[in-house]
């Protein structure tokens, strides 16, 4: 990679894989590593944030095998083992923001920042780095649960105000919700 | 004598309200000193281009209060694609923004084959080059139609959709739908190019620049529409970028910013082609972008057309790619390669992408987690219309009511792509 990330402020990690540069910082100091990423880098273009829940990364095969309801774990002996189980992850959930910057002559850089958190850790708002930030975050608390501290109006974006519970994590069922007159037959 | 300088159509510093970047809140003094009337603009609005609602505070006809709320169109596309094998999840992404349906599939598709680091042949790149700027004709085109529609022009909307249906007839040539083709697999193309398909495109080519002639010859010295669309809905290029616009959103407002060229994909850097850069930021001009970008979107169709590659259209690996219907009769080994892939689903190596492509709206991108299994662990797109809303509440700064349904509309938003 070109450029050093080396100074980024809480770097923990840096990873290169399909050549893409994925920065992992330390959630509390992900204002001042973002900050720096954005007047030092040139990273003013904040394309998403995009929160992922590992719950049951690893655990037993690998997801969504067919066969049973609970999947066929596919590493145990005489399932031929050719599937080797994913790499472990630090933390529960994974926020990816992927930065952009319109480079001279319209060339583009991206990298990608990431911070991990368990189950009810709060991550620092970036809404005051790159207000588009807004309504990421809102979606990541609305399907995930994340909150984020400091952000000015941290409320449900696409699932009802008063509905329970966050869709997108692996531990919300699918097809879980309620519906009507089902059981009155 | 000097003339007096032309007043700024652009605003100076920033218009991004505070604390709440995408809402406009009515001021202490205008709530004391004022009437402020809530208004409920939507969800069901035939201008809203589907299911939006705007909570807006007028002040006689001043809007001086906005605020975006979404969510009624929300379907759980990438919670259902979790579900899903790699394969079949495909047909998911197409239905998220039903305008770009092209595009969908394809930032899908080439994440997919990121992660597989496969390469498809030549014909497959050109020819999702090629149905990716029919759509983007496509969709400005339903656009023009809409947008001048809500401003009166009714006579605009049956031109547009005149040509639109002739698009929808090539989607259909290709592949049987004219809407959600899943055309493009991962390693290539579904199915060889039809025959008949290049003449067909041939005579579209013809006729579009005319055609767009026409679309001009209509609104262009219209003087309602130009008062209807100059100088609203302002938006400056640094707000653009701090709000995450792109598309031609950002390039209206002098940005010369395209994924085309910046981070060229497919075969990109193979054709010649403009892109069109306004510096006005307002309603007009965004306009003027799409328009202009249609001309190049056929011309970029008529290169293809032209250069398009002989050979396979899509890659020669087993693992992923079903084997010819004819092998099926004769090879076992096919005849189980299609039954794996069909019924369990390929394998996509452990890791995580983001791939970003130029849709009509936009920088679309898709972040890809996979554990190496069969079904993805998590999808997510960045949905160029979700954003796009984000900057309602800046361009409406100092709108009247009336214009509100032609800022919204200039922003180009596909509710279902909004919501997912």
């Amino acid at each position: 990679m070109s450029d050093n990330y080396n100074a980024v402020p809480g770097l923990a990690e840096i990873r290169d894989a399909y050549g893409e540069t994925t920065l992992v910082v330390d959630p509390a100091r992900l204002l001042d590593a973002c900050i720096h990423l954005r007047d030092e880098h040139g990273f003013a273009f904040l394309a998403e944030v995009a929160a992922t829940d590992y719950l049951g990364w690893a655990g037993k095969g690998v997801a969504g095998s067919i066969g049973t309801d609970t999947g066929r774990d596919l590493n145990r002996p005489g399932s031929q083992g050719f599937q080797s189980l994913p790499a472990p992850k630090p933390k529960r959930f994974s926020i990816s923001y992927h930065l952009l910057a319109l480079g001279d002559r319209g060339r583009a850089q991206r990298v990608r920042a990431q911070v991990w958190l368990d189950d009810g850790e709060p991550a620092p708002s970036v809404v005051g780095v790159w207000p588009t930030a807004d309504w990421h975050e809102r979606e990541a608390w609305d399907l995930f649960g994340i909150r984020f501290e400091g952000h000015p109006n941290l409320t449900r974006i696409l699932m009802d105000d008063d509905w329970e519970g966050h869709p997108l994590r692996k531990d919300y069922p699918i097809g879980g919700e309620p519906v009507r007159f089902s059981e009155a037959e | 004598m000097t003339l007096a300088p032309e007043k700024p159509r652009i605003y100076e510093g920033t218009r991004i309200p505070s604390p709440v970047p995408t809402a406009l809140r009515v001021t202490p003094e205008r709530r004391q000193g004022g009437d402020i009337l809530q208004v409920n603009f939507g969800p069901n609005h035939p201008s809203t281009h589907g299911v939006l609602r705007l909570i807006v505070d007028l002040d006689g006809e001043e809007v001086v209060g906005l605020e975006a709320v979404i969510g009624y169109l929300h379907t759980g596309f990438e919670k259902s694609m979790e579900s899903k094998t790699w394969w079949k999840a495909i047909t998911y992404p197409e239905r998220i923004d039903y305008l770009s349906f092209q595009y969908n599939e394809l930032v899908f598709v080439l994440a997919i084959e990121k992660l597989l680091e496969l390469e498809t042949p030549p014909r497959a790149t050109w020819m999702r080059m090629l149905l990716c700027e029919l759509n983007r004709i496509h969709s400005h085109l339903v656009w023009l139609g809409t947008a001048a529609l809500e401003l009166g022009a009714i006579s605009m909307f049956w031109y547009c959709f005149r040509e639109r249906d002739r698009i929808l007839d090539l989607f259909e040539l290709v592949c049987g739908a004219r809407m959600h083709t899943r055309y493009f697999q991962a390693g290539g193309l579904a199915e060889d190019i039809p025959p008949g398909f290049f003449d067909e495109c041939a005579k579209f080519v013809e006729v579009m620049p005319k055609a767009i002639d026409e679309y001009e010859g209509l609104v262009d010295r219209n003087q309602i529409w130009l008062e209807r669309t100059k100088g609203l809905g302002l938006l400056s290029a640094a707000d653009a970028i701090a709000l995450g616009q792109s598309g031609p959103v950002l390039r209206a407002s002098g940005v010369d910013w395209d994924l085309r060229r910046a981070e060229p994909y497919l075969a990109y850097d193979q054709v010649d082609f403009r892109v069109p850069v306004y510096r006005g930021g307002d309603v007009y001009d965004r306009y003027r972008v799409r328009m202009e970008e249609m001309r190049e979107s056929t011309r970029i169709v008529e290169q293809a057309l032209r250069r398009m590659p002989d050979g396979p259209w899509i890659a020669d690996d087993r693992k992923v790619v079903l084997p010819p219907r004819e092998e099926l009769h004769t090879s076992m080994e096919s005849l189980i390669h299609h039954f794996k892939i069909v019924t369990e689903g390929y394998r996509v190596p452990e890791g995580e992408v983001y791939v970003a492509v130029e849709s009509a709206r936009g920088e679309l991108g898709c972040y890809v987690v996979s554990d190496g299994g069969p079904k993805p662990w998590r999808v997510k797109f960045r949905a160029p219309s979700f954003v796009a809303l984000e900057a309602t509440a800046t361009c409406m700064s100092d709108a009247l009511v009336a214009d509100l349904i032609a800022i919204v509309g200039s922003l180009d938003t596909v509710m279902g792509e909004v919501d997912r």
